[in-house]
């Protein structure tokens, strides 16, 4: 009996993911063919709560890839994969306290703040390096005009909060 | 003496594996916060449209309704007879006598104190240019002139074809701009950056100068005027809101009768007449054509060229596909979808090279598709708010590839990062949204309770969202919009009824209006103000509050809105305000918010104070 409640349970469960996958799906099948550019998959994956890596993106891409690789990725493929993702809860997001520690390795004079030059170097040359778009849309909203310093403190505050 | 050195490069070998993982962190976290950032600018993107959709759908429905009554209604009374007759005698096209009635400007006196722009005919480049200016300067034309130059501009239309055929001959470059919708700062950039009409610079618009923003009367001025100035080299295309009965609800008739309050009736008549007689395309060197919708897979150009302009055509509705075929366009409820082989068929029948129209926004202000045989060009940017999207306009160079110019009007955007501008739109698209479901509060709240036989007050998140689809078919990713519109959720449960009241303390309350009659005005609100447009025949700003009743209980029997008796007259005694058996159109529904306060521009003297409104500053978005 309880075996058959737990089994409807885990059912439902994962009725409800399947749905909120293919909503999120949606929002950029622009055809309305149940297929999205393999280039959006980062940002579905994304807002469906998961903080991959690139490198566990590609990885996530080359699963629901067609053979023959066609620049566009099948909803039918795309379910299953992100079904299990989510249900086994890979990719967790990370901590606001883990974040504020990682500015602060990066800032080992404990100044409180990174330069510009500083931010630039660490995010254009170390771990898996933002492309220059990327770069200027961060120290956009990042660097603090007059001193064109980043008071991470300050700054995940504020990118926190707007996340809420 | 190795492990001094050795231990030297394990810190420093530590001390940069740590940098590089910390490095990974903050990229990691970093795009995912964009990749969030880019999924509500898509999903605030599909709710404008949704809503801007569903409101033309309403106009459709608006004009099936009153198309219904002039063939079905018998009308039981003389009254009911007058009523109708008067009502709908504005449906038909003028009769030439009339417009000789209105086009009589030569008795309208021009003060002297008058200091806005002057015209004389015929019309010299200088006189358009000095339109241009004077405008820029927030000056308003007087009746007269626009009336005359209306009256000219009329005489003109008539001996154009319903295909404009262009040559690159005369003009040495050819820009074209798509829909405007009353946004003045937009052509005035447009001019300034690509250098204003001349014989060398032709110009073709295609279609929707007016409606929704608020200097319409001004662009059909300038516009009109540089075609008259330039006949062959400045050319316009008709656009559905070249049309009085979307006028109606979209803002232009308003925009006419704030600004000419004596003579807003004749120059509305000259307008009705002016707009039937726009062409329907442009055809430039026989291989691109420039029309405002699209086409249909039975669009032929011969007959197109034959048929009586005045009956509108699909092309002014038509959207483009990404699938094969041609179906009805239910979404707009007029016009078709076409596909890609359909824009094939057409460009090979008639030996052309590509398509191109406007109708529809687009965040970068065009859009190619259909194997880019297709460009859509809209040019009113910040459409649905400010930051929503760019402008753009496409020159045809030689052998006429296209070349495309982007644009965004409003200097304010250029200051804000990417994130504030997108949650600045986001937030005026969730408000709009907010409306509507307050909108449909009833019909929510049955249903939520559908979900929940236990009468515990809760349901879970994944049937509020199935819930709220089904009522207000939309669309829209509610799962995804979830954590922006419901923030009271205890786990994955949510106390529905509380949701509700939350959602109404939101909206502007009115004190002798029962909050059901509330969301029945707010539901219909477009059609609202537009019935009482079409009442109001005469554009007096009043209607008789048997009139409203009648014309009401039509409407919602042919809509099959359940409404009863007894609450249409409590409707319609509780917005006459001053109870003497009239309601005043404009006080009416600025006391529920029901319009933007347009009243900034112009003479507030003329507006009437609303009661009990509290100005939040920010207007609602006009989300039909």
């Amino acid at each position: 009996m309880a075996d058959d409640k737990e089994k409807e349970g885990k059912e439902l469960e994962v009725a409800e993911l399947h749905r909120k996958i293919k909503e999120a799906f949606e929002v950029f099948d622009h055809e309305a063919n149940n297929t999205v550019d393999v280039r959006e998959i980062g940002t579905i994956v994304r807002s469906l709560g998961c903080c991959p890596s690139e490198g566990e993106l590609h990885e996530l891409i080359a699963e629901v890839e067609e053979e023959e690789p066609t620049g566009y990725i099948r909803y039918e493929k795309f379910l299953p994969v992100m079904t299990n993702v989510l249900l086994e809860k890979r990719y967790r997001p990370i901590s606001e306290d883990t974040l504020l520690q990682a500015f602060e390795v990066l800032d080992p004079a404990k100044r409180g703040y990174l330069s510009k030059e500083e931010l630039v170097k660490y995010m254009t040359e170390e771990g898996e390096p933002f492309s220059q778009e990327e770069m200027e849309e961060m120290l956009s909203a990042a660097v603090h005009p007059e001193s064109n310093s980043i008071y991470y403190k300050d700054y995940l505050a504020m990118m926190v909060v707007d996340e809420n | 003496m190795g492990s001094g050195t050795s231990t030297q490069h394990h810190f420093a070998f530590q001390n940069a594996e740590k940098a590089f993982k910390a490095a990974a962190l903050i990229q990691r976290w970093y795009r995912r916060y964009m990749a969030r950032l880019e999924m509500r600018r898509q999903c605030t993107w599909s709710i404008f449209q949704s809503i801007e959709y569903a409101g033309q759908q309403d106009q459709v429905k608006l004009h099936d309704f009153f198309s219904y009554l002039v063939d079905h209604f018998t009308p039981s009374s003389h009254n009911e007879r007058d009523f109708l007759n008067r009502m709908f005698t504005e449906d038909s096209i003028p009769q030439d006598s009339e417009m000789e009635n209105c086009s009589d400007y030569e008795s309208i006196e021009v003060p002297d104190d008058y200091t806005g722009p002057r015209l004389s005919f015929p019309l010299l480049p200088d006189h358009a240019t000095a339109l241009v200016e004077a405008f820029r300067l927030k000056q308003q034309l007087h009746a007269r002139y626009v009336l005359n130059l209306l009256h000219e501009t009329r005489k003109h239309l008539v001996q154009l074809p319903n295909i404009n055929r262009v040559s690159t001959c005369y003009s040495e470059e050819i820009t074209v701009c798509g829909d405007l919708h009353g946004q003045l700062d937009d052509l005035i950039f447009i001019f300034y950056k690509n250098g204003l009409p001349s014989p060398e610079r032709a110009y073709v618009f295609n279609g929707d100068f007016v409606d929704r923003g608020q200097e319409s009367v001004e662009i059909l001025m300038v516009l009109f005027a540089f075609m008259l100035v330039y006949p062959k080299g400045f050319h316009l295309n008709r656009g559905n809101h070249e049309d009085y009965l979307v006028n109606l609800r979209y803002g232009f008739t308003k925009e006419v009768m704030h600004k000419y309050k004596v003579h807003g009736k004749k120059i509305l008549k000259m307008l009705q007449d002016v707009f039937c007689w726009l062409p329907l395309a442009t055809l430039v060197d026989e291989k691109v054509l420039i029309l405002h919708g699209g086409v249909s897979d039975v669009t032929d150009l011969e007959l197109l060229s034959k048929l009586d302009r005045h009956k509108v055509v699909d092309i002014l509705w038509s959207d483009p596909m990404a699938q094969e075929g041609c179906k009805a366009n239910t979404v707009r409820g007029g016009g078709c979808y076409f596909g890609p082989n359909v824009t094939k068929q057409l460009l090979q029948k008639y030996n052309l090279q590509f398509l191109i129209r406007s109708h529809e926004c687009k965040p970068e202000g065009y859009e190619f598709c259909h194997g880019r045989k297709v460009l859509t060009i809209f040019s009113a940017s910040n459409y649905y708010e400010v930051g929503s999207n760019r402008g753009a306009y496409v020159k045809l160079g030689p052998a006429l590839s296209p070349h495309i110019v982007q644009y965004q009007a409003n200097k304010a955007t250029h200051r804000l990062t990417m994130r504030q501008r997108i949650s600045r739109v986001e937030e005026s698209a969730l408000r709009a949204l907010r409306n509507k479901l307050f909108a449909h509060s009833s019909d929510l709240l049955d249903e939520f309770k559908k979900h929940d036989k236990d009468k515990t007050g809760l349901i879970p998140l994944g049937e509020w969202a199935a819930a709220v689809e089904l009522v207000l078919r939309l669309g829209l990713p509610w799962r995804v919009l979830r954590p922006q519109l419901v923030n009271s959720s205890v786990g994955n449960m949510l106390e529905y009824k509380s949701w509700l009241e939350d959602l109404a303390k939101e909206q502007p309350s009115f004190k002798n209006i029962q909050s059901s009659l509330l969301e029945t005005l707010y539901r219909n609100r477009s059609n609202l103000e537009t019935i009482f447009r079409i009442i109001d025949s005469d554009h007096s700003g009043f209607i008789s509050l048997d009139e409203f009743r009648q014309t009401w209980k039509l409407f919602s029997s042919h809509m099959k809105i359940d409404i009863t008796d007894g609450c249409i007259c409590d409707l319609a005694r509780s917005i006459d305000f001053n109870k003497d058996g009239r309601i005043d159109i404009n006080e009416f529904l600025e006391a529920f918010r029901l319009v933007e306060q347009s009243c900034s521009e112009g003479s507030d003297s003329d507006c009437p104070q609303a009661p009990n409104t509290n100005d939040s500053g920010a207007g609602q978005p006009a989300a039909h």
